[in-house]
């Protein structure tokens, strides 16, 4: 199907680290059914290093595909690094998004944001309001937003 | 297995078709507007499928105006006659909220340049109710138009009752008849509607062919100016071999109507029980007034983009009113008119069958679809939650 590129149908096909983990050191649950996406992460944490990621999306084959390239990007890196990961990142790696669906690279963004922080949370640890722009801005999950690509 | 599926979307083009399809390119490509032997030959194929075409609908030749297809037709006729009542301060226009875009747009077109426009609500089956249309009509009302059958649940609107009321009150009455030419009977009388559209691609024939039926009298204006083509209503130079196609099409599909119908039904209720034994589903539209062959449903817990992606993977084409696969923020406004919420409507499937689907077709698709969807819930936080309890089943 042309709608997207080979990386995104590969990735939606045999989307990587699909899954729950039950002891997971931060989770992060961004989107909402109404406007179709839910991402949902979970995370593992040694020594700063994020050395185990899973998750769950209800979505469109973008959403699916975002998520499991986001997971590959992050892990096995150190936190300070996984922050550093954007949604035009995501849409690289994946070969490019149709313009509509920038938004899904986004939440895959964000989700990532959602499960460090819950894990700073959860451990009391010191951190940079700067480097959770999505996860601790108050907006919505805003479906329409592809400026923000 | 290769499973077309999407008959609603497009049919392949019948036999019948392609046959007057070739042999109208090939040999008669005369200009109708021309004088000599050539285009009067032409002009007589053109007469002649304007003739059998409003034999099938029960009308008069001179009420049939060939059109570029269901959009360019419900356009006109809702512009024309929404123009001829503006100008005796009649403003109003009244349907219903599950009509096509190409009848929901002209509206919207017409409401911004000052017209009030009253879309009535469907009940839960997507059916309007007649005693709403009534209580919606008086002398300030330009046009009603409601569909025949709806294109994505399938839906057949009471058009007749509704047809009577209009005729009683002098109202002029549309109906967008594009999804239920050529499978379920059709009588303009009978449904007492001064315009009807139909298109070609649906039963068979062609793209980029339909019709508009006008009764006499009622008002038409024209889209597209430059030539006295069809009585001066529609200029341009007639598309005589998809036109010929479109007639063959519609005729074929009339005279096997009743042996399709079964077949489709067949099928159709194969297709619903099957789908049906997934937990948490719903069958959208009403059960029996229905078209054959359309099968709609949504599933809890998934959405219906990627539902359709892993169907195409196997080999089989559906649709879906999901958000996702229409470009836009919402899902399908007909689904969130029978009160399918946003979180449910995202996961929609419309299957709609066609004569050349198989029994082991449907077989494969009930397995296919349950199958993914099995798929598609394991990997969603939304079944997770639905399943632990932390979020109450709709379905």
């Amino acid at each position: 199907m042309a709608l997207y590129s080979e990386t995104v149908m590969d990735h939606f096909r045999h989307p990587r680290n699909v899954g729950v983990i039950e002891d997971a050191d931060g989770v992060g649950e961004v989107g909402n059914a109404k406007c179709g996406d839910i991402m949902k992460m979970y995370i593992k944490v040694k020594d700063g290093i994020l050395t185990d990621v899973k998750f769950e999306t209800f979505g469109c084959g973008s959403a699916i595909a975002s998520s499991s390239m986001a997971t590959e990007m992050i892990k096995g890196k150190p936190l300070s690094e996984v922050l550093t990961l954007t949604n035009k990142a995501v849409t690289e790696a994946l070969g490019g998004l149709p313009a509509y669906k920038l938004h899904c690279s986004v939440l895959a963004e964000e989700a990532v944001q959602a499960a460090v922080l819950d894990y700073y949370k959860r451990n009391n640890i010191p951190y940079d309001e700067k480097d959770f722009p999505c996860a601790l801005c108050a907006h919505e999950h805003d479906h329409g937003s592809e400026d923000e690509a | 297995m290769f499973v077309y599926a999407d008959h609603a979307a497009t049919t392949k083009m019948s036999d019948a078709a392609l046959k007057a399809y070739t042999m109208t390119a090939e040999e008669v490509y005369g200009n109708p507007s021309s004088l000599h032997s050539a285009g009067q030959r032409a002009k007589e194929v053109l007469t002649a499928c304007r003739e059998r075409i409003a034999s099938v609908l029960g009308a008069d030749a001179r009420e049939i105006y060939f059109t570029s297809g269901g959009s360019e037709s419900d356009n006109q006729a809702i512009l024309s006659a929404a123009y001829a009542g503006k100008k005796k301060g009649k403003c109003k226009l009244v349907s219903t909220a599950i009509e096509h875009h190409a009848v929901f747009h002209t509206l919207n077109k017409l409401k911004k340049e000052g017209f009030e426009v009253v879309l009535l609500p469907v009940g839960e089956n997507g059916i309007v109710s007649v005693s709403d249309v009534e209580a919606a009509l008086g002398d300030d009302v330009a046009l009603v138009s409601v569909m025949l059958a709806n294109n994505e649940i399938g839906t057949i609107q009471p058009v007749e009752a509704i047809g009577a009321l209009c005729k009683a009150r002098g109202i002029l009455f549309h109906t967008d008849a594009v999804q239920a030419v050529g499978h379920i009977p059709v009588q303009v009388d009978a449904i007492g509607c001064d315009y009807l559209a139909l298109s070609a691609h649906k039963f068979g024939g062609p793209k980029g062919v339909g019709a508009l039926y006008v009764r006499r009298g009622a008002p038409l204006s024209s889209l597209i100016e430059g030539g006295a083509q069809e009585r001066g209503k529609r200029a341009g130079t007639e598309d005589l071999p998809a036109i010929a196609a479109m007639t063959a099409a519609l005729e074929a599909s009339v005279s096997d109507m009743d042996a399709a119908s079964a077949l489709l039904k067949h099928l159709q209720d194969k297709l619903i029980a099957g789908l049906e034994t997934i937990p948490h589903c719903a069958l959208n539209g009403d059960r029996t007034r229905r078209l054959p062959g359309n099968v709609s449903f949504c599933f809890e817990g998934i959405e219906g983009e990627s539902l359709l992606l892993l169907l195409d993977e196997k080999g089989i084409c559906a649709s879906s009113g999901s958000a996702c696969t229409s470009g836009s923020l919402d899902p399908s406004h007909v689904l969130l008119a029978i009160g399918r919420v946003h979180d449910v409507a995202h996961g929609s499937l419309r299957l709609t069958l066609g004569t050349d689907n198989t029994e082991a077709q449907i077989d494969y698709t009930i397995a296919a679809v349950k199958e993914v969807v099995d798929y598609l819930r394991n990997m969603s936080p939304v079944w997770r939650d639905l399943r632990e309890g932390r979020r109450s089943y709709i379905l």
